[in-house]
């Protein structure tokens, strides 16, 4: 029997009368990279920060390692956070400090007893996992639209998570930077031994990185499965036609 | 009638509007004073954020403060010296830079410059999710980013207000010993027996007052932004407004208690 790391039940969330998630089911499974696809504004983002404490569900359950997120008080939600790597669609990088100090900032406010050579030692480890050893003292204003989300993935496995979370990993990068991305997720997986949830809407990411598809169309996920029983055998005309307008070429 | 009727949702969304506004600001206010007193205490960015407010003003407030010393000093000769009163020139401009004239100068240029900077940076970290980041990371953004500003501000203000009021009086001081031939030690004689220990006091306890506004009303702003560009400049702005506004109202009501302490 697989290990479920993440169990999302009959999950609803609304902002103010626009009902986002209609009632949700979902399971992540240990080791496994699952895509979460769907039109912009169907709630795919919103799922996620559900996940981390950003957002507060209305009804359901969405557990995460087991633990029941809503229900947790602050220092159990940061305790679970810390097993959880959060990429953000814009990478979300700390833009007033170097990409050193991007990196150190969790790690150093989280993790006790670490010697300034421990901390270079990693940073420089994971700067050379991305590919980007060279841009430790860079700001990221000086960083191109990739490299910055290498950063931002790189920041986020500092801490040695459990399961990584891609918002939007390709969004707004040109092709060949998008493959670079898609590589890099599935490296991320194989490396770290970590299990992922990808939100996107490019049906090339999802091919490549996902072991699984879930479709999120109306706040309710209309077909899950593998990239092949999603879209060749779809039922749903919307799903159908999500893959029409996609230009897959992997 | 319809138009009466029409009239009613919008302004009991105003009201509304309003309300909710109050009370998500003293709620602010008390979170602050909440995570204050919690660790971690985020000692070097407090430092790091006084060193910002404090030395990035200096040449604004160093200037700002000169010219107004000179400029109160001219205008006040030619009334002083219709009843031969010039020699109460050091103790008249003594009182008012040390009363009013430095707290409010420096807290308005204050206001201007970190307010709309704190509102402007918390804001765009907001829009572009790095508080977000931040709280994932199970980093508390509230203390790190807010209390460590409002601390910085408070303490920074008080100093920068007596630097403020050193430099009017050295400026005040250029144009009286130009004028009047006074010596420095015998102006600052005179500027010193015209003010009380209440003078400077009420000065510092104001410019604390001062400081706790612009930091946090600047981070109330910028971490309430709405998304966009567009809503960052909004905080920004709004940042030096409403912070201008309480730091009059603030000043009022200060002059009054000081006014009522002096009566007493």
């Amino acid at each position: 029997m697989e290990e479920k790391v993440v169990e999302i039940a009959g999950l609803k969330k609304s902002f103010g009368d626009l009902d986002v998630l209609k009632g949700v089911d979902l399971d992540l499974y240990k080791g496994e990279n699952l895509v979460v696809l769907g039109k912009s504004g169907s709630g795919k983002s919103v799922l996620i920060k559900i996940m981390v404490g950003l957002l507060k569900q209305d009804e359901g359950s969405m557990k995460v390692l087991g633990q029941e997120v809503s229900k947790l008080g602050t220092k159990a939600l940061n305790e679970l956070r810390l097993k959880i790597g959060f990429s953000f669609q814009n990478s979300a990088l700390y833009d007033s400090m170097t990409v050193r100090e991007n990196m150190e900032f969790p790690l150093v406010r989280n993790v006790k007893n670490l010697t300034r050579g421990e901390i270079t030692r990693k940073i420089e480890e994971l700067l050379d996992s991305v590919g980007l050893p060279q841009s430790i003292n860079q700001m990221p204003s000086e960083l191109s639209g990739g490299q910055k989300k290498r950063i931002g993935v790189a920041r986020t496995l500092i801490l040695n998570p459990e399961i990584m979370l891609y918002d939007e990993p390709t969004a707004g990068l040109d092709p060949i930077t998008c493959m670079d991305i898609n590589n890099l997720i599935n490296q991320v997986r194989e490396q770290y031994n970590t299990s992922s949830i990808v939100i996107t809407h490019d049906l090339t990411c999802a091919k490549v990185t996902g072991d699984r598809q879930a479709v999120l169309l109306d706040g309710q996920f209309k077909a899950i499965g593998s990239f092949e029983d999603v879209f060749a055998h779809a039922q749903d005309g919307r799903v159908k036609s999500f893959y029409d307008y996609n230009f897959i070429d992997s | 009638m319809a138009e009466e009727a029409d009239r009613k949702p919008v302004l009991s969304k105003k009201i509304d509007k309003f309300f909710t506004g109050l009370a998500s600001a003293w709620s602010f206010v008390r979170r602050f004073f909440k995570e204050v007193f919690l660790p971690p205490y985020e000692l070097k960015e407090v430092f790091h954020q006084c060193y910002r407010i404090g030395v990035e003003s200096l040449p604004l407030i160093s200037l700002t403060g000169f010219i107004v010393g000179i400029v109160f000093t001219n205008q006040s000769r030619p009334s002083l010296s219709e009843f031969g009163a010039t020699s109460w020139l050091p103790s008249l401009i003594s009182i008012a830079v040390v009363r009013a004239m430095g707290p409010l100068v420096t807290a308005l240029i204050a206001a201007g410059k970190m307010g709309s900077s704190i509102g402007a940076e918390i804001g765009s970290m907001k829009v572009t999710e790095q508080i977000d980041a931040m709280e994932v990371s199970a980093t508390n953004p509230f203390k790190f980013l807010v209390v460590t500003r409002v601390l910085a501000t408070t303490f920074m203000i008080p100093v920068l207000v007596m630097y403020t009021d050193f430099v009017a009086l050295m400026g005040s001081f250029l144009s009286v010993n130009a004028n009047e031939n006074v010596s420095m030690t015998t102006f600052f004689v005179e500027v010193f027996e015209s003010i009380s220990f209440l003078d400077i006091n009420s000065s510092v306890l104001k410019s604390l007052l001062f400081g706790f506004t612009i930091g946090i009303v600047g981070c109330y702003k910028g971490y309430n932004s709405s998304k966009g560009t567009e809503g960052v400049g909004r905080a920004a702005n709004s940042a030096v407004v409403m912070a201008m506004f309480l730091i009059f109202i603030e000043e009022l009501l200060v002059l009054q208690i000081v006014n009522a302490i002096r009566m007493m």
